[in-house]
């Protein structure tokens, strides 16, 4: 059988492991499809890849398509939504300076409590609190606005590629900054800085890679784009196996995918988390998920949920971004063309966000989804229908 | 006349092939500053406050460049971005070129449109060249391998360079894999053997 090329962008990070899986162990194979994967050196050099047909599909930021289609990055485009790739996977990191700051004051480093941590660093930073973010539309920049805007705090974002995160924190450029795996673990094997906290500390469940193509390419290509969802779905399956967790971490750091140390890439896949440069380490339940707790699902109330942050943000029309991010996530495609691999499908294609403070059996069509625990550090609760700034 | 001549920033660490570029624009006419350091990007480019932004699509700081579109407030000058549907054909060119450009809102096209050509020539130049290197450095490093696993093939089974080559070359055609490949692994399985 003559394999279809595809040509697959991503950006050098842990979470793209559902591309690597679906190339390497064979499903991208089993489904007729060979998968270029073709690195890109920053977020928006792939997105322009992607808008003017260098790759097919992409690795994309969660927020990305939304901003996209909001106007916020570039003309207006419609790059739809297929599928969600990962949840979590982030830390805050903080330098080394500010570390000692937060010790000395009696902070312990729970890596748990972001109301605690947040209360910490108040106390002990008095002027602009410097954080460095991958992306200016991004979950790293959604959840740190959900941290710490409102609060008085007064903080400012800054865009840094992660692989300069940690020298950026060394020269005191910054003196944070939210990442993805395994750019905060690097940090702390250089000595750079100190992890405060995981991203799951502020939202338990907060969606953060997404697969994502142009709309009228969707629409030219159905068959190619559900071979192309069926075999990465069927790779994030073959990421929750536990034993397959050293393949990963050893496929994964090959120089032409993440070019990391595997032990680095480890710690994420396991959630046993090393913190501090002088070894102390914490465990974190949920740190990725590839798969569990209905992760690939493409929840239309997420959309919704970026649209809001954005929009506030921007000032923007409020329900009439969330209308267009909504239609974004391409839930009817999801239910198509999985529930044949065995997806099970959820009654709804929205939830409330942050209602959940254990894992919840919902309504699906097989009776087997239990969602994760989704609650966001202050308890707050977002409702899709009723949205506000 | 003053008023054609645009302030270009361009964003590269490697001062010879900034130099190139400086070379193609300043004949136009143009003022150019370069940047060469990743740190604090953005806020060097608001500090200068250029009409065109140039920057290599592979350079990873270009992210820090996405900001300046937004931080428009009310004093700032607003950036629009390159990638406007205005000049598809010119974009696309530019894309393949691998540079990307931010541009002040409201210059003419055709004032971008001139440094734009220059810029793209010589980024398919640096393409081309980036290419040519790879290509050869490639080539080098298969032909190494291939001569260590003609020697292991020889030294381990009493056999001439040709018969070593074309026991390589059968394997490789058996395989349906790649000579080099096939020269790679045995080379890393004589490691592990020694």
């Amino acid at each position: 059988m003559t394999l279809v090329p595809l040509r697959l962008g991503f950006v050098p990070l842990l979470d793209m492991a559902p591309l690597a899986v679906a190339q390497a162990i064979g499903f991208a194979a089993a489904e007729g499809l060979q998968l270029d994967l073709r690195a890109a050196p920053s977020w928006s050099s792939l997105r322009d890849m992607l808008l003017w047909g260098q790759i097919d599909a992409a690795h994309m930021l969660a927020p990305l398509p939304v901003a996209l289609a909001l106007g916020l990055n570039g003309p207006v485009r419609q790059v739809d939504v297929l599928q969600v790739l990962s949840v979590n996977g982030n830390t805050v990191v903080v330098s080394q300076a500010l570390a000692g700051q937060l010790r000395d004051s009696g902070f312990g480093f729970d890596f748990e409590d972001a109301f605690a941590a947040r209360q910490a660093l108040a106390e002990v930073q008095p002027e602009v609190l410097r954080i460095g973010v991958p992306f200016p539309f991004s979950t790293h920049a959604a959840l740190v606005d959900c941290w710490l805007r409102g609060t008085g705090m007064t903080y400012q974002l800054t865009t840094v590629p992660p692989p300069r995160m940690a020298d950026a924190l060394n020269a005191g450029e910054i003196d944070a900054f939210c990442v993805g795996e395994p750019w905060g673990s690097v940090a702390v094997d250089q000595g750079a800085g100190t992890l405060l906290l995981p991203g799951t500390a502020i939202w338990a469940a907060a969606p953060e890679k997404v697969l994502a193509a142009r709309h009228d390419w969707i629409e030219d290509n159905a068959d190619t784009t559900a071979r192309l969802m069926r075999a990465i779905w069927k790779a994030s399956r073959w990421l929750y196996d536990p034993s397959n967790r050293m393949a990963i971490s050893e496929l994964l750091s090959q120089p032409e995918l993440v070019n990391a140390p595997a032990e680095l890439l480890d710690r994420a896949l396991s959630g046993q988390m090393v913190i501090s440069p002088r070894g102390e380490t914490r465990q974190v339940a949920g740190m990725i998920r590839f798969h569990d707790g209905a992760t690939p699902f493409p929840w239309r109330s997420q959309a919704a949920w970026f649209a809001t942050q954005l929009a506030c943000k921007h000032d923007l029309d409020v329900p009439a971004s969330v209308s267009t991010a909504r239609a974004l996530f391409r839930t009817d495609i999801y239910r198509q063309t999985l529930r044949s691999v065995g997806a099970d499908l959820p009654g709804a294609s929205d939830k409330l966000e942050g209602a959940l403070t254990h894992p919840t059996a919902v309504a699906s069509e097989r009776g087997t989804m239990i969602l994760a625990r989704d609650a966001f550090f202050d308890g707050r609760i977002f409702d899709p229908d009723r949205f506000q700034c | 006349m003053p008023s054609m001549t645009l302030h270009i920033v361009i964003v590269e660490p490697d001062e010879s092939r900034a130099r190139l570029v400086i070379d193609s624009l300043q004949p136009l006419g143009h003022r150019v500053t370069v940047i060469a350091e990743a740190s604090g990007l953005a806020r060097r480019v608001a500090e200068i406050a250029p009409d065109i932004v140039l920057i290599d699509m592979a350079n990873p700081s270009r992210d820090a460049l996405e900001e300046m579109a937004l931080a428009s407030g009310p004093m700032d000058r607003p950036v629009a971005f390159f990638v406007d549907r205005t000049d598809r054909d010119l974009t696309r060119q530019a894309i393949e070129a691998g540079v990307s450009a931010y541009v002040v809102d409201g210059l003419q096209p055709e004032r971008v449109g001139s440094v734009l050509d220059a810029a793209i020539a010589r980024f398919q130049m640096f393409r081309r060249m980036r290419l040519e290197l790879e290509t050869t450095r490639r080539a080098l490093e298969e032909r190494k391998l291939i001569d260590r696993a003609k020697g292991i093939l020889m030294k381990a089974r009493g056999i001439s360079e040709e018969e070593a080559y074309a026991l390589l070359r059968k394997t490789a055609m058996d395989q349906g894999r790649k000579l080099a490949e096939v020269a790679a692994a045995l080379v890393t399985a004589a490691g592990l053997l020694s």
